[in-house]
């Protein structure tokens, strides 16, 4: 992983030197980041790429994002590169910090390495949806937790994932209206964050995860998701998760969500619903 | 059971609306955008305001150098006159041939759909009307960048 790291950066230094960095796309058009570090949502990765780069740029950004729930705390820190609006890079750290306990591993830490590539299609302009897809690996740090819960692999994990989205242009009253709806193969449980797959099942399914929004200016977008998650641990039941969410995105440097996450029953800990703050900075 | 069945309804139910929104999407037929824009006078406010604005930005104003402004503001005033439902009929070129070795980037074009919409603001115009308009004006992009 540290390998791939340096590899990465590497690369996209490399880039810089020839490429050039741009934001050419439509205010607002590029979403913000969701929880993984893929362009999106919130919860859910959608089909546009996180910059603002359109065919002859590429640009990058770094995100930050908390989630405070009544008896956990996720904190997500990462970065990502888009190329000519048709690939995205991104590599995120989260750490699922646990209350109320006393001895032992009191966090877990997973890293996300992404990728996405836009197929077809463009978010606002056609007739035709953009359609996107993607895979997230991902990384147990520490699997202390994800053992002593029973999870089959304790180490790594694979989410593929398809997404499409769309904008319409004034359908909504006068608003702009965006849809994403997202398939991914997954046997991640809780996001990965307590390993991947269980007793109950222990192969890839496909979940379904969606996402609407209204656009109320160019600046302020407010929206729903739903994110249905497998259920593979017979011990542990795990529900789907969904927020509502405020983004306010002034320009093309920098934007700030503000959500209310349902995560459901984490790890026998009922009702783990709070406050979502991401923030997402654009370097060039 | 119950609990795993309500969650399958609710995503049914988003699913359903995502479904229905082209269906939503109706066309104007009649001249409500026009007046919205504030008729003739509104759109010309807002020609002259989109030309101001293509003069301060040095990237998009040097492709109107060797332009005929008054032809363009003519042009421009009775397309937007037109798709908007108003009593006009565009007497101009295609956008095709129009802006054919221009070479416009998709970033230009945006670039230019943001004057616009400061254009738009500028002259007082809702969110929700600019959105109805730059919604007839999206599909000519093809016609327009990288030609
Ligand atoms: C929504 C997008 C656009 C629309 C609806 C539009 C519309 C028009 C119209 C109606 C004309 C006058 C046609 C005529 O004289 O017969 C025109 C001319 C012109 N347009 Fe566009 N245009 C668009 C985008 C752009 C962009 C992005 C650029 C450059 C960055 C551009 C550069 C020009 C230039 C330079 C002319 C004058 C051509 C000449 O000198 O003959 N246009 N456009």
């Amino acid at each position: 992983m540290t390998t791939l790291r340096y590899l990465l950066a590497g690369g996209v230094l490399a880039f810089a030197g020839w490429a050039q960095a741009g934001a050419g796309k439509l205010q607002e058009t590029a979403g913000v980041t969701q929880v993984e570090g893929s362009g999106g949502g919130g919860l859910v990765p959608w089909a546009t790429l996180s910059g603002y780069d359109t065919r002859d740029e590429w640009s990058s950004s770094v995100f930050m994002t908390r989630v405070s729930l009544p008896d956990y705390r996720l904190q997500v820190f990462g970065a990502s590169a888009s190329i000519y609006d048709r690939l995205e890079l991104s590599l995120a750290r989260q750490t699922f910090e646990l209350k109320n306990v006393p001895f032992g591993e009191r966090e877990i830490n997973q890293r996300i390495l992404g990728l996405k590539a836009r197929v077809m299609g463009d978010i606002v302009y056609g007739n035709w949806p953009q359609m996107a897809v993607g895979v997230q690996y991902k990384e147990l740090e520490n699997d202390a937790i994800a053992s002593a819960i029973g999870a089959q692999d304790t180490d790594h994990g694979t989410d593929l994932y398809l997404a499409v989205s769309k904008a319409h242009l004034g359908v909504l009253w006068g608003y702009n209206l965006v849809w994403d709806l997202t398939l991914r193969a997954t046997k991640a449980n809780q996001f990965g964050l307590l390993g991947y797959g269980g007793d109950n099942n222990d192969s890839h399914e496909v979940m379904a995860e969606a996402a609407v929004a209204a656009l109320l200016s160019r600046q302020l977008a407010i929206g729903f998701e739903y994110r249905q998650k497998p259920d593979n641990l017979s011990a542990l039941e795990e529900e789907d998760a969904h927020d509502v969410f405020v983004a306010y995105l002034p320009n093309k440097q920098f934007n700030i969500t503000f959500a209310w996450a349902d995560l459901g029953i984490i790890a026998g800990e009922d009702n783990q619903s709070g406050a979502y703050v991401s923030l997402t900075g654009y370097l060039w | 059971m119950v609990i795993p069945m309500l969650r399958f309804l609710k995503l049914c139910s988003l699913l359903v609306l995502l479904a229905c929104l082209p269906a939503c999407q109706t066309q104007p037929t009649d001249d409500a955008l026009y007046h919205e824009l504030g008729g003739m006078e509104g759109i010309t406010r807002i020609t002259d305001n989109f030309i101001y604005e293509i003069g301060f930005d040095k990237n998009i104003v040097r492709h109107f150098e060797e332009t005929d402004l008054d032809r363009f503001r003519e042009k421009f005033i009775e397309q937007v006159c037109e798709l908007s439902g108003g009593p006009c009929r565009y007497s101009g070129d295609s956008m095709v041939d129009v802006h054919t070795n221009m070479n416009i980037t998709e970033a230009e074009f945006n670039q230019t759909v943001d004057l616009l919409i400061a254009a738009m603001n500028r002259s007082g115009i809702a969110h929700p009307t600019q959105n109805k308009l730059l919604a007839l004006l999206a599909p000519t992009r093809p016609d327009i960048i990288y030609q």
